[in-house]
């Protein structure tokens, strides 16, 4: 097991673009960390640098006390979980998952331990005669899994293996996931487009977006601090609502409403985010009011969504389902100001 | 469920056959069947003629069907030595040839296929030039360089121009392959340890043989049956191959101004059967390689 180093990452492509702009970020010994950003933030790209599997264009990548910029991926002591699997077609689930350790000259008796082990932890007993093909998504899944295990590897490398299962399994192996990394208390980096994926499983997550890290964190403070608006838009179903508003002084003013901010933020312009269950039709002390003019409703059972506006600004609030409203209502809604966020119009950074 | 199959079956039942449709189907197996005895002929004709005495093979009207039926061109066949020695000798030349052809033709197409060096695209292109060139045109040059290196009338002269006309084909062939198979496999290879030999050995090879058995059998084919490079660097009748040895039958015997046909015929036939059995055998193998699948998720 090791820790993982980014340090001033670029990934340059001899075109001009670049997928990876100085990355920096340390990934600590058994950490289960999730890379997370929409496709084509360089996440991905990240991954597959600490895998050998692309060039570093500049700065350095240790893993261990080791730099591997130069190190050839199959020096590297790590293990990859790819999207598609990658499972060798040719060669049945026993043979899959015991080349790794062929390669590395294991022996025999060696190899059939470690193969019969994780086969027992991942459920794959009875599946060692087949080839991939005879398997399910699921057990694809495992297999590929499973061909990590076996080589006890430094860093787990995940490259959105949930991508290909069906939403049911995909719950279900999320929590075997995780279960797995208590239980080998090995060091996971994961890449993922989905938010869900990334808030359940990651000790800390990283949040990309065009090549730039946005935040690190746990998924807690990403969640209640996020750093600048775009990690604050990303994460959180439905989205944070953002309402333009002019500042003087300690007061921000929309086009519907305006707050009193418990300090001066210094700024003129900003953007003001609320998150939808921050909003409650129950009145709070030290709660401001803010009328919403309801558009649609959606009561999902557990919840109930309204969309409308407040002022000339789109909002959605989430609210208790038993609370009756119907389409074209006024509805008060009381603002948790300890959980306002406020973030220049310029630089999009958080200043509240 | 069970409501609607039975509505609907009085419906299929009566459903007019439409004339326009009938008239399609008839041409399309016209088609077919013409197809079929224009490819076919000549093998009924060759097997006709093996099966006759020599005397009936001229005889006017044409026999379509061997009336005084007999082996005895059979007989010759298998009791000429030069033509068993062809035999031996073909099987040679072309396993060998197609052998090195394949391990040669898929380390460079893959090395084409996957790696970026200096004038990778040069060297692609210029394989392909090489298929272009007609045999004849370079049979000169070729005479002279098997001459100095002393290979000519040896049959290791057949296979290293054979290798050399079956390497561009293998290459092209190949290369598309390979480019068309994922690259995830090959990355998984490496992370899990693998070197890039390995894991063109161990990896890309054996899903590759679906296509290296078409280009194999293509390779194979055109090494048995090869005439003008056999018939002009093989000198003595022992290093003949099997074209070589089918023309030459009879050329010694006191019947030497008659064209021994039926002996011929029947040699023909004898040398085909393996080919056809290669093709079939390998066949089941390519479509059951092709329908495989790789990384479907």
């Amino acid at each position: 097991m090791a820790s993982v180093a980014y340090n001033h990452v670029f990934k340059n492509y001899g075109t001009g673009a670049v997928a990876v702009k100085d990355l920096n970020l340390q990934i600590l010994d058994t950490e289960f960390m999730v890379l997370v950003g929409p496709s084509g933030c360089g996440k991905s790209t990240a991954l597959r640098m600490l895998a050998g599997l692309e060039e570093i264009s500049d700065g350095e990548i240790k893993i261990g006390d080791r730099i591997v910029n130069e190190v050839p991926a199959r020096e590297r002591d790590i293990a990859m979980v790819f999207q598609s699997y990658a499972l060798y077609p040719h060669m049945s689930v026993y043979d899959n998952m015991a080349f790794g350790l062929k390669m590395r000259r294991t022996p025999k008796s060696e190899i059939e331990t470690k193969v019969n082990e994780a086969s027992k932890i991942l459920g794959l007993d009875n599946f060692l005669k087949r080839k991939p093909r005879q398997l399910s998504g699921g057990q694809r899944q495992r297999v590929a899994l499973g061909r990590a295990i076996v080589r006890n590897p430094q860093v787990f490398l995940l490259d959105e293996p949930l991508s290909n299962l069906d939403a049911q399994l995909r719950v279900e192996t999320r929590i075997n996931l995780q279960k797995l990394h208590k239980d080998l208390d090995a060091t996971f980096i994961y890449v993922t487009h989905d938010q869900v994926e990334a808030m359940t499983m990651g000790d800390r997550i990283a949040v990309m977006k065009e090549g730039v890290l946005q935040q690190v964190a746990s998924p807690r403070e990403i969640y209640d601090d996020p750093a600048n608006m775009y990690v604050a838009g990303f994460i959180g179903s439905p989205k944070m609502n953002f309402i333009p508003v002019t500042v003087s002084g300690k007061t921000a003013k929309a086009s519907g409403f305006s707050l009193e901010l418990p300090k001066a933020p210094g700024i003129e312009k900003g953007v003001m985010g609320i998150r939808p269950e921050d909003m409650t039709e129950v009145p709070h002390e030290g709660f401001p009011q803010i009328e919403m003019s309801v558009e649609v409703v959606e009561v999902l059972g557990s919840d109930q969504f309204l969309y409308g506006k407040c002022g000339g600004d789109d909002i959605i609030a989430r609210l208790d389902p038993q609370f009756k409203v119907a389409v074209g209502d006024k509805v008060r809604l009381h603002v948790n100001m300890r959980r306002l966020h406020l973030f220049d119009v310029g630089t999009e950074r958080a200043v509240l | 469920m069970s409501v609607a199959t039975a509505g609907s079956i009085p419906q299929t039942r009566r459903r007019p056959v439409k004339p326009g449709k009938v008239v399609g189907r008839v041409l399309f197996y016209l088609l077919v069947v013409l197809i079929l005895a224009y490819i076919l002929f000549p093998f009924y004709w060759a097997a006709r003629t093996s099966f006759m005495p020599d005397s009936d093979i001229y005889l006017t009207p044409v026999q379509y069907w061997p009336k005084n039926f007999t082996v005895q061109h059979y007989i010759n066949a298998f009791s000429e030595t030069t033509f068993l020695r062809a035999i031996l000798n073909s099987a040679l030349v072309g396993v060998a040839a197609t052998v090195l052809s394949v391990l040669f033709g898929a380390s460079a197409s893959y090395a084409l296929a996957r790696f970026n060096f200096l004038g990778r695209n040069v060297a692609l292109y210029l394989i392909l030039a090489m298929s272009m060139f007609p045999g004849i045109s370079i049979l000169g040059a070729l005479y002279t360089v098997l001459q100095k290196v002393h290979l000519y009338n040896t049959l290791y002269a057949l296979i290293i121009v054979y290798l050399t006309f079956s390497l561009p084909l293998m290459v092209w062939i190949m290369q598309s392959f390979f480019r068309g198979m994922p690259r995830d496999l090959e990355e998984a290879a490496y992370v899990d340890g693998a070197s890039q030999f390995q894991t063109f050995w161990r990896i890309m090879m054996p899903l590759a043989a679906p296509g290296l058995a078409t280009a194999g059998i293509l390779t194979l084919m055109g090494c048995w049956q090869e005439f003008l490079f056999a018939l002009s660097f093989e000198l003595s009748s022992s290093h003949w191959t099997v074209p070589l040895a089918i023309a030459n039958t009879g050329a010694n015997q006191a019947s030497a101004f008659q064209i021994p046909w039926g002996d011929q015929m029947a040699e023909t036939l004898v040398v085909m059967l393996p080919l056809i059995a290669v093709v079939l055998l390998l066949q089941r193998r390519i479509i059951s390689g092709l329908t495989a699948g790789a990384v479907k998720g």
